[in-house]
């Protein structure tokens, strides 16, 4: 059976360096936005299973600070991704 | 006491994935359809701007296109309808270890024993869809009853994202007024008979008495009576129990009709070969098997017979098929869509009667060889060895039944049992 891809301009992939703990705990560090730069990820507020109907999809949902903005970062079956303002 | 049984129902499921996965077809007339080249091109799941259009699930795709010309037809993605399924689930395994999956986007839980923790059953059941809004972003339609019957007619009832509550005290207003066809198992040709006597409404099933039902419609009679009373008390299974397997099958609606035995030869070969792997991956022995056969005009039929001794050969179960088919169908009509089914299983470690006029021998060579052929496609891939006879027809022999199609339904009486 083919994959199906879905391609949505809303929803944008992001490379994020992260950290995994030893109990199992996933922490993201900083991530790397379409025009290359990167931004460190000051906090994560907020941790829970969320759909993003603005970039369609659903996975664990990192609520994060960036820069003093609050902001989603999504993690969906092993790729993370964020929806576009 | 009262149990309290929820079922919920995932609204469009397939086309609710779709529209949230592309945003750009969220407000047109959408529909989810087989694959038209391998015309499979049925409407599979639509959603409810197309339903608005009279679109009917199962309808084919031209027939859909003719009803509403703007219909976006997207194709059917299942690992990802899998996945939502398992969401749903993980959500509801929060209030209950008692879920009976029904399809993919359907599922009894029973909270009997969870209400104390967790609320009443209409407030189990409104966390429920908010926690599939939020966390899916897809809607559910949830029905709260004392019986696995009234809870799902209640996610018919209201939709989308919405609670029905049918109690004792008011099941008489709600449910029995509904059409008959409304009920579980009620299906055409049982609701042609109901109406031949009269019986419009569920209320109507209900009123009658059991000995006249069972004298129209046999065993079922009495079940659909009970059922319309509310007196069902079949239990919500538990989640984990394996489901008791009763037969395995495949059918396959075939790239071109089928117009030649030779044709339907080397598709039961390629069906028989795929219901033997999945026998033997489930360690079973069939001793029927079945047929289904559907013609171009979708006039369906179907035979059985039963095989001298339980087996997961597929030559045997293709050449059983075959002489099944050779003796039940008069080729009237080209043949669109055929299913092998092997039926009344064994364990495959029970002990068999060995033959005294066959060569067993020769049957466990067999068996070992296409345990070897099962391993030599699980490294290789399924198209690595090949029949002879399939290597007749490029179009044919490019099916593999067995990891095509993943999604099996599963039956509401196991085990064949009558609540």
């Amino acid at each position: 059976m083919n994959t199906i891809t879905y391609e949505n301009p809303n929803k944008i992939y992001v490379t994020v360096k992260a950290i995994f703990f030893p109990e199992g705990l996933l922490r993201p560090i900083s991530l790397i936005w379409e025009d290359g730069r990167e931004y460190m990820i000051d906090k994560v507020l907020d941790i829970r299973r969320a759909a993003s109907l603005k970039a369609g999809g659903t996975g664990l949902r990192y609520t994060c600070r960036i820069a003093n903005k609050e902001t989603y970062l999504f993690f969906e079956e092993g790729r993370w991704f964020m929806e576009r303002k | 006491m009262d149990r309290v049984i929820l079922h919920s129902d995932l609204n469009n499921f397939y086309a609710s994935v779709e529209c949230l996965y592309r945003p750009e077809i969220r407000d047109k007339p959408v529909a989810v359809g087989g694959d038209q080249e391998a015309r499979h091109g049925i409407i599979l799941a639509k959603n409810y701007l197309a339903k608005a259009t009279g679109i009917q699930t199962g309808e084919v795709i031209w027939q859909a296109k003719r009803k509403c010309p703007a219909l976006v037809i997207v194709p059917p993605n299942y690992p990802l309808y899998m996945r939502y399924s398992h969401l749903a689930r993980d959500i509801y395994a929060d209030y209950t270890d008692q879920i009976e999956p029904f399809g993919l986007d359907e599922a009894w839980l029973d909270v009997t024993g969870s209400c104390p923790l967790f609320g009443t059953g209409t407030h189990i059941a409104d966390e429920i869809r908010e926690r599939i809004k939020a966390e899916m972003g897809v809607t559910a339609s949830v029905g709260v009853s004392y019986n696995k019957i009234f809870a799902k007619l209640g996610s018919d009832l209201k939709k989308p994202d919405a609670t029905t509550v049918i109690t004792p005290e008011n099941y008489k207003h709600v449910v029995w007024p509904l059409p008959a066809g409304d009920l579980l198992y009620v299906g055409r040709s049982t609701n042609k008979k109901l109406a031949s006597c009269g019986i419009i409404g569920i209320g109507d099933i209900a009123k009658a008495s059991p000995a006249y039902l069972r004298l129209r419609l046999g065993k079922w009679g009495e079940v659909l009576w009970s059922f319309a009373n509310g007196y069902d008390s079949s239990p919500v299974a538990r989640a984990g129990e394996e489901s008791v397997i009763k037969s395995i099958g495949n059918s396959i609606t075939t790239p071109r009709d089928l117009e030649t035995e030779e044709d339907v030869r080397m598709i039961l070969y390629i069906l028989s070969e795929s219901v033997a792997a999945r026998l033997r991956d489930h360690g079973f022995k069939c001793r029927t098997v079945h047929i289904h056969i559907r013609d171009k005009d979708l006039f369906t039929f179907g035979a059985q017979g039963k095989l001298a001794q339980p087996s997961a050969i597929s030559s045997e179960i293709a050449e059983k098929a075959l002489a099944i088919f050779q003796a039940n169908y008069t080729w009237e009509k080209p043949i669109r869509s055929i299913g092998v089914r092997g039926g009344d299983l064994v364990t495959a470690a029970s002990n068999i009667q060995i033959s005294l006029f066959d060569d067993e021998n020769r049957r466990i060579k067999q068996e070992n060889l296409e345990v070897t052929l099962d391993s030599l496609r699980s490294r290789f891939g399924h198209h690595s060895v090949q029949r002879a006879i399939l290597l007749q027809d490029n179009d044919l022999m490019s099916i593999n039944p067995k990891d095509d199609h993943v999604i099996h339904p599963i039956a509401y009486f196991k085990e064949g049992r009558l609540p």
